[in-house]
């Protein structure tokens, strides 16, 4: 899913599943057997292997995009139907953009979470220097 | 580019069916292009899962393919909604909340889905067939109806099967082709003892394990002695697509795509993960969140309670709860009707029980705050309370748990889970 979006990273090597685990009211990941357990995501890059489990996912997803309390975007590590279909479905509903990108697995294991990122609309990433970033 | 599209498809996409089969459409063939699909197959059935009311969105997303005249193309059943229709009021659920919760509801009937408003279509005489293209939701009916029955669907978003069963057409992708069903990793029983693996409880555990070892692989069990039944086969398959992303395991000699080992893999050279009673007490024990003893209310019913789980508690509810601890079973209102009939409901109610239908504890928001300590047989309960509700949560039995319910605290019997 294309589009140009920029955030500061929020990684981890677990998958997640949204229902459950996202709190579309605020942005905060609620799974408290999650790494990223209480952190917000909320216009972060979000990086995951994968999301994890429930079918409800894309729709908690959707709601976090109406409701701007969705990441900036979602890099993942193989195709995610999941992210993809909120992110198709919030531009037919509201004309939102939410970029969903495949990272391959190596370059998500470097990825670190605060990093500044930026995601162009052909869907490559820039590692913004932490010295330029504008302190988002 | 998507791939190539029937002269219905472009149909559907000029809007000759109305502009809720456009919108579906134009869906469905964006999802082909992200996934790459090679084409589009039709399916014979769907079930949706974007009926639980989730939030404004989701309810505008329904409200608009109603109001656009959409209408279902092939049979479809309805997952749990957020709302007991006709009971809610008995319960903590704002009133609000049930009118959108409940407008929601009359707009995937309108689209002519069939109420059945069950996370267990597999139980109700809509299920799939082997070797049937379908369209499911509601990641423990995705798991049962390919590992059980052998149909043929992926794991679909919520969103995406409801523009599925508009169109009856969805991407070639994943567990709809052959190439993609078979193993990828193998679990291998060893020292299971066979009591154990005859126990109910024995099956959330391994499932809840099986989730979490095979992450987004398909995974054959190797090594099962005893003969699952269809409650146990839901409850493994419930936990693992908890835990996991599993929408499809194999077991050998009992499910249908796995005669033999060498048959149900990929290759010969998959991984094997040998799996010991020590794993499983573990992971019997993550289910458990909760310190002590104390106790709030025992919830028994997800996936929803089948008639044959009505006749398995039946016999253990003599006498009656304790004051403090609440009895709530979650099933569908066709097995309610038949539970009562059945003269099992009065037995719970008798007991002190309660019956909620069409919803759970997870997907409506029931339960009164001061229900703060959950006990349950279900690993998918225990797996997702703690963060949806905020509970502390304990695993066990279906006799622990009526045991507890009664004694107004914890108790559970680890006899067979001692190493």
């Amino acid at each position: 899913m294309a589009g140009a979006a920029a955030g500061r990273a929020l990684v981890s090597d677990e998958p997640l599943s949204f229902w459950g685990g996202y709190d579309h009211h605020s942005g905060e990941i609620i799974d408290r057997r999650h790494p990223l357990a209480g952190q917000n995501a909320a216009g972060r890059v979000l990086v995951l292997p994968y999301a994890r489990g429930s079918s409800t996912t894309s729709a908690v997803l959707l709601e976090a995009l109406r409701a701007g309390t969705a990441p900036a975007a979602i890099l993942t590590t193989g195709t995610e139907p999941f992210f993809a279909l909120a992110a198709i479905v919030a531009d037919e509903m509201y004309g939102l953009s939410l970029p969903v990108v495949i990272v391959p697995l190596g370059a998500a294991a470097d990825l670190r979470s605060g990093t500044s990122l930026r995601i162009e609309r052909d869907g490559t990433i820039a590692i913004e220097d932490d010295s330029s970033s504008r302190g988002r | 580019m998507p791939p190539a599209l029937s002269d219905r498809d472009r149909a559907l996409l000029a809007g000759d069916h109305g502009p809720a089969a456009a919108m579906a459409m134009r869906v469905i063939v964006r999802m082909a292009e992200v996934l790459e699909a090679a084409s589009f197959i039709d399916i014979v059935q769907a079930h949706i899962d974007s009926t639980v009311y989730v939030g404004e969105a989701n309810l505008e997303f329904a409200e608009r393919l109603a109001q656009g005249g959409g209408r279902v193309a092939v049979p479809t059943t309805l997952n749990v909604s957020g709302l007991d229709e006709h009971g809610w009021r008995a319960w903590s659920v704002p009133a609000d909340w049930a009118e959108k919760a409940r407008r929601q509801m009359v707009a995937y009937e309108r689209m002519g889905c069939r109420p059945t408003w069950t996370c267990a279509p597999y139980q109700t005489e809509f299920a799939p067939h082997f070797g049937e293209q379908i369209a499911w939701g509601e990641s423990n009916a995705v798991v049962f109806a390919n590992s059980v029955i052998g149909a043929r669907t992926e794991r679909y978003p919520d969103l995406l099967d409801i523009c599925a069963a508009l169109t009856g057409r969805v991407p070639g992708f994943g567990l709809h082709l052959a190439e993609n069903r078979r193993g990828q990793v193998v679990l291998r029983l060893a020292d299971v003892p066979r009591d154990l693996q005859r126990q109910d409880s024995f099956y959330p555990v391994f499932g809840y394990l099986l989730g979490k070892v095979a992450g987004d692989r398909v995974p054959v069990i190797d090594g099962l002695e005893a003969a699952p039944g269809e409650d146990q086969l839901k409850a493994l398959g419930a936990a693992a697509a908890s835990s996991g992303n599993v929408g499809l395991f194999h077991i050998v000699g009992v499910t249908p795509e796995a005669p033999t080992l060498a048959a149900a893999v990929a290759d010969a050279n998959v991984d094997t993960v040998v799996v010991r009673p020590a794993d499983l007490r573990a992971a019997r024990a993550e289910l458990t969140t909760a310190v002590g003893d104390g106790l709030d209310m025992v919830v028994l019913g997800s996936p929803h309670f089948s008639l044959a789980e009505f006749h398995r508690l039946a016999p253990l509810l003599e006498g009656r709860r304790h004051d403090r601890v609440r009895l709530l079973v979650t099933t569908s209102r066709a097995v309610a009707h038949l539970a009562r009939q059945a003269g099992l409901l009065e037995r719970l109610e008798s007991f002190g029980g309660q019956v909620t239908v069409d919803t759970c504890i997870l997907t409506s928001p029931m339960l009164p705050p001061e229900v703060r300590r959950l006990m349950t047989n279900s690993a998918k309960y225990a797996y997702y309370a703690p963060g949806l509700l905020g509970s502390q949560v304990v695993f066990g039995s279906l006799e622990d748990c009526v045991e507890s319910a009664r004694a107004g605290r914890v108790v559970r019997d680890d006899s067979l889970w001692q190493g």
